[in-house]
């Protein structure tokens, strides 16, 4: 546990969620070693006690039952799972996946699809798309929204908390929060198939204003993301780029969910993106890297 | 004509396929070469692959689980060769189609056709001896079952050389072991090389439960039977109720990706998480299936080498049911991340953790047996302390893992990974050894050399460590499992440590085959001419090394716990019978292994869609039943006076030493 | 040394446990069904939870025919009664008549098979095949495995006939027969189910 370094993602987590998690794994390690690192000692002591040669320790051929012993090991496994399942009860509410994190700041929703070998993210509320890359604002939530358009797959920044399952047909929730600003790796941590070892994206944790500059740069691209350009994305493919659109087909997400893309005529032409929300877009310059400031109190609304 | 099957089948483009065919090839053809040359082709037949002896059918399943754990244990080692070389940009040496049936064979062989035969084997050793019976309740049946699961071993086993093996993993999760994701035969290979031995499997479930409740010897009620044969029977009960459970699951399975059908495919209805589901509805149970036949081997192990009864019997035995039941109420921790809810989740995890509980008071129980005991620091003692310690650093990750809250950042992780390894190594493989050091002379009236036993216990036990804990940590680092390929060159260094643990392991396995071979080479200086080479307390060792085909002359009486240690005690081992009646035995038969070979045809015209080969097979296997079922003579009667001979070769010399040394010579190592 | 010397009598009485009366046979036959009625369960399970999963084809509304459904079920109650008249005849040792009932048995039995194969056809016909939807694949696998296992039970029934014929009604034909007559029960105790809760609950 204390060679914890920088490197130990999941127990150096950015994020409310994170935090949570890591306190909760060492407070269960604690509570259990309680227990295992007497019986590992004991072990090794009763072993070396009574080896045979040991001609000075107490042999008691016959001696195979004691209540008071009996007990005793049947209470504390109990006591200490009775502790632990108090823990585990409200931990497991506390950390539900799919429960809104309580916030004043308005939270920032993201569809995911999990395609052959590569992650789509929709942003309804903006009306981009990106693939291999999210963005989104420091101490604000984001709900994650999640479905598989091929196989299963898992949703997971190790640094900012739960994983859950991307399947097809279905959709599964996801709400996370960064308190630090940072580029942190994401991944499918389900296997589904060849392409699965380069299945990862970057989770852009950004100030208000990096965020804007995010869309800005996801607004300025010259691709949309209408039902052809999903098709051709949606064939297998690996180590994808990272690359942006600037507008999706209306209901992508929806028609994902219910295996529905390209069945109904309805979608077929290019349409505008959702409604902008008042964001100032134009004139923006797009970066070739994201701003990553590192300010934690910059609450601006991203989204009024 | 031949399905699917072509000569483009054969993988001639991968050299390491191809290696290993023609080692294979070699090997076999030298094998084959030695049995005809020596003229052991009669003798295999007439005295192995015919026999319906329990003990002959426990050794050949051990020895099947031997062979393939060389083979899952290759995997393994070229897999954690493979992620110790794939760094940062790197690939390997494996590309992901290689890499990823690598790992979905290791799992499948370790699991289906190592760890379960070698605890079907020990419980086929074992059990008839341990309640004194002369057979199980159905002989044939049991052969049956044997040459089922030979014919799995044969089908996963050609999938190396002929066609490919499934990169589904070892549990082929849907929708991507569904024809769209997966059209190749690995999948075919894997759903019935599993069917067919899952079949044998719980022929085998059922034949040991009716043998448990119906043929004890008299006397033996079920609290007076061994710990051993109580932890078989809470296994076969687990058996005949999880593995109908797989059937249907890989049934259902196959219906898609032969019939078409919509049970776990993308649209049309179908749901994947239903096979998630039912899969670990057996998956579960059969994590106990493993392991709980070998809390029976270490508690049989700790109470003879410390020279005590077990401690807290009947805790023992209730923590075994207890943790037999509570089994089928856990399956949904494997997929705490499916998004079930709160309250579902939180539930599965208490029940999980509530297992915990029965399991430590096992480990209580095994202390307290050492306590105020003489420990004899014998092979088998050292794997069981190195168990105990293992295994409790494994429960507490378990535990850590049941907390849904944790699982949601550990679950699929690399220290996934570590956690059942340590409960797979920790647990059933080191069981298994010491079994198979405890048991050995049993089966075949001598012992295994101590020195390189002790030799494959350091090893296997460090390498473990070395190979696991930097797993632990790269769990912790957000390393997910299946990677063919990673970019982050900070892992690099823990899986090349893990790579050095592996290569340790492999020595300790080295030194394991080297421990039978030494020991087999000087068996004349190791013999075990009384029966009961290490102080023994329970029936199995008041018969001789190895056990007669009858196992005992008279059956046993009993009244208590540790019956022959109690005879021993009051100097009435070993009686001396004035008469010896004629015993019913059941004679050998072929149709096992007919059908075996049958259903082996079946297996392969199913998979590669040669439809005549599988009705061929599935006639061949009817047909040999109902052949088999108007044969009536299936048993004879074993003269008394060869009773007698028999047994007089054994019991005059062993009478003549006792009443020299006025007590039975393995007492006097423990006192 | 004590050597306790054994008595026949005692050693008779543990040859016994190795003579199979049958009963050894019967509880193996009992464990064995309880595990194919597990598979049955998993069947039933996949059932429920496909059972609306009509994936736009059509519903068990449409296409189930309660009637001709009802009359598969008459068969197989009959079935069941015309076997048990063979076991009756079985204990009282009327050789004859036993043959004369599997007879009819198995004449039963296979009307009720002839019937399935007929609807399934018929479905499969109508575009209401096991590939159409989720449902449809749920209905035909476990209606389909209960019609295997009866098949199943029609060859058991052939060979039973021919050793009958061979051996009369020794131990060994009366055991095989007991185990036979507690699987064609149970086959009926599963139809039971799957009336009711497949083509019944559809319905209705």
């Amino acid at each position: 546990m204390f060679l914890a370094g920088c490197n130990m993602e999941v127990l150096s987590p950015k994020g409310d969620v994170g935090m949570h998690e890591k306190n909760l794994i060492l407070i269960a390690l604690g509570l259990m070693s309680v227990v295992v690192i007497p019986v590992i000692a004991l072990t090794l002591w009763f072993a070396w006690r009574y080896r045979a040669s040991n001609t000075k320790a107490t042999y008691a051929p016959k001696w195979s039952h004691s209540t008071k012993i009996e007990a005793v090991m049947w209470g504390i496994p109990c006591v200490i799972i009775a502790i632990l399942a108090v823990i585990t009860w409200r931990s497991t509410h506390a950390l539900d996946p799919y429960k809104p994190l309580v916030s004043e700041v308005k939270p920032v929703t993201i569809e995911a699809v999990a395609l052959d070998w590569k992650w789509l993210f929709i942003y309804p509320d903006y009306g981009v798309a990106s693939v291999n890359q999210i963005a989104f604002p420091v101490d604000t939530p984001v709900n994650f929204r999640i479905t598989s358009a091929s196989v299963m797959n898992a949703f997971f920044i190790p640094q900012l908390g739960s994983q859950i399952y991307a399947m097809n047909g279905m959709q599964t929730r996801l709400h996370l929060i960064a308190r630090e600003p940072g580029s942190y790796e994401g991944l499918s941590s389900n296997y589904s198939g060849a392409g699965f070892s380069d299945m990862h994206f970057k989770a852009i944790a950004t100030t208000s204003q990096g965020f804007r500059d995010w869309l800005a740069r996801a607004k300025a691209s010259a691709a949309a993301l209408d039902l052809p350009t999903y098709q051709a994305l949606e064939q297998p493919s690996e180590k994808v780029p990272v690359s942006y659109y600037a507008t999706v087909a209306p209901g992508l997400f929806e028609n994902i969910l219910h295996n529905d893309v390209g069945g109904r005529p309805a979608g077929d032409k290019p349409t505008e993106g959702a409604p902008m929300k008042g964001m100032p877009m134009e004139g923006m310059p797009a970066h070739d890297g994201v701003a990553v400031v590192a300010s934690r109190h910059d609450h601006a609304k991203v989204a009024e | 004509m031949f399905g699917k099957l072509s000569l483009s089948s054969i993988p001639f483009d991968q050299p390491i396929v191809m290696i290993t065919l023609l080692a294979v090839a070699i090997g076999g053809a030298a094998l084959l070469g030695g049995i005809t040359y020596f003229r052991k082709w009669g003798y295999l037949w007439n005295e192995w692959f015919t026999t319906v002896d329990h003990k002959k059918i426990g050794v050949m399943y051990v020895i099947l689980a031997l062979v393939m754990l060389l083979r899952g244990f290759a995997d393994a080692i070229m897999m954690r060769g493979q992620q110790a070389l794939a760094a940062g940009g790197a690939q390997g040496y494996l590309p992901p189609h290689h890499f990823d049936q690598i790992f979905s064979a290791h799992g499948t062989i370790m699991i289906f056709f190592m760890a379960m035969p070698f605890i079907v084997g020990l419980m086929n050793l074992v059990v008839p001896l341990q309640i004194g019976a002369r057979d199980v309740a159905y002989p044939f049946l049991n052969s049956l079952s044997f040459w089922l699961t030979a014919s799995g071993v044969v089908l996963i086993m050609l999938s190396l050389f002929v066609g490919e093996f499934s990169t589904t993993g070892w549990l082929a999760y849907p929708p991507l072991s569904e024809l769209q994701f997966s059209p190749g035969v690995g999948v075919d290979y894997y759903i019935w090389a599993l069917q067919l031995s899952g079949l044998g499997t719980t022929l085998s479930g059922i034949n040991f439960i009716v043998t448990i409740l119906r043929m004890r010897t008299p006397g033996m009620t079920l609290m007076k039977m061994p710990v051993f044969s109580w932890t078989a029977l809470v296994t076969n009960v687990l058996i005949v109720a999880a593995f109908p459970i797989l059937t249907v699951t890989l049934a259902l399975l196959g219906a898609d990706r032969y019939l078409g059908m919509h049970f776990f495919t993308n649209g049309l209805g179908g749901n994947a998480m239903m096979y998630v589901n039912l899969i670990w509805v057996w998956g579960h149970p059969e994590v106990y299936i493993l392991v709980l036949p070998c809390f029976g081997v270490f508690s049989e192990i700790i109470s003879t080498f410390s020279g005590k009864p077990l401690f807290g019997y009947k805790s023992m035995v209730w923590a075994t049911v207890a943790i037999g039941g509570l089994s089928f109420l856990v399956w949904l921790h494997h997929f705490f991340t499916m998004g079930s809810g709160a309250d579902v989740n939180a539930f599965f995890g208490i029940a999980t953790m509530v297992i915990s509980i029965p399991t430590g008071v096992k480990v209580f129980n095994w202390l307290f047996t050492m306590y105020r005991g003489r420990v004899r620091f014998t092979v088998p003692v050292l794997w069981t302390i190195g168990f105990m310690v293992t295994f409790v650093i494994g429960g507490m990750t378990g535990v850590l893992l049941a907390v849904p809250g944790a699982d949601f950042v550990l679950h699929n992780s690399l220290f996934l990974i570590a956690h059942f390894h340590n409960m797979i190594i920790g647990g059933v493989v080191f069981g298994c050894l010491a079994a198979l050091n405890f048991w050995f002379p049993k089966a075949t009236g001598f012992k295994l050399e101590e020195r390189w036993g002790k030799w494959s216990f350091w090893c296997w036990l460090v390498g473990f460590y070395v190979a696991f804990v930097p797993l632990y940590l790269l769990g912790f680092m957000g390393a997910t499992r299946r990677m063919q390929h990673y970019d982050n060159a900070a892992w690099q260094p823990y899986f090349v440590v893990a790579f050095i643990g592996a290569v340790i392991i492999l020595a300790g396995i080295g030194f394991t085959v080297l421990q039978i071979a030494v020991s087999i080479r000087n068996r004349d200086s190791n013999r075990d001419l009384t029966g009961d080479p290490w102080g023994g307390r329970t029936l199995e060792w008041s018969t001789s090394s190895p056990a007669p085909f009858y196992n005992f002359a008279v059956l046993p009486e009993v009244s208590e716990l540790d019956q022959f240690w109690a005879d021993k005690e009051h100097k009435r081992a070993w009686p001396r019978h004035a008469h010896y009646a004629d015993v019913h035995m059941p004679r050998n038969t072929g149709v096992g292994v007919v059908m075996g070979g049958f259903a082996t045809l079946l297996g392969f015209g199913l998979i590669w869609h040669i439809w005549w080969l599988a009705i061929l097979g599935l006639a061949g296997m009817v047909g040999s039943f109902v052949v088999r079922s108007y044969d009536r003579d299936v048993d004879y009667y074993v003269p008394g006076a060869e009773v007698e001979k028999i047994e007089r070769e054994r019991l005059v010399p062993l009478h003549k030493l006792i009443d020299q040394v006025g007590a039975a010579p393995a007492e006097q190592k423990v006192a | 040394m004590n050597a306790s010397v054994i008595t026949a009598g005692h050693d008779v009485a543990g040859h016994h446990e190795h003579h199979d009366d049958g009963s050894k046979t019967l509880l193996g036959f009992w464990i064995y069904l309880m595990s194919d009625c597990l598979i049955f369960s998993g069947l039933f399970a996949t059932f429920a939870v496909m059972a609306h999963s009509y994936a736009g084809g059509p519903t068990g509304k449409e296409i189930f025919d309660l009637k001709y459904v009802l009359g598969e079920t008459m068969l197989l109650l009959v079935s069941s009664f015309t076997f048990g008249m063979a076991m009756l005849n079985m204990h009282a040792g009327r050789r004859g008549k036993v043959l004369a009932w599997l007879v009819v048995t198995f004449l039963f039995g296979a009307a009720f098979v002839g019937m399935e194969i007929h609807e399934f056809v018929h479905l499969i016909h109508e575009g209401a095949g096991p590939d159409r939807s989720a449902f449809l694949s749920a209905y035909f696998t476990l209606v389909g495995t209960h019609g295997l296992h009866v098949t199943c039970g029609l060859i058991w029934i052939v060979v039973m006939l021919d050793m009958v014929r061979r051996h009369g009604l020794d131990g060994i034909v009366k055991r095989r027969l007991s185990c036979l007559s507690l699987f064609w029960h149970f086959l009926d105790v599963i139809w039971i189910c799957v009336f009711t809760f497949v083509y019944l609950h559809g319905v209705l």
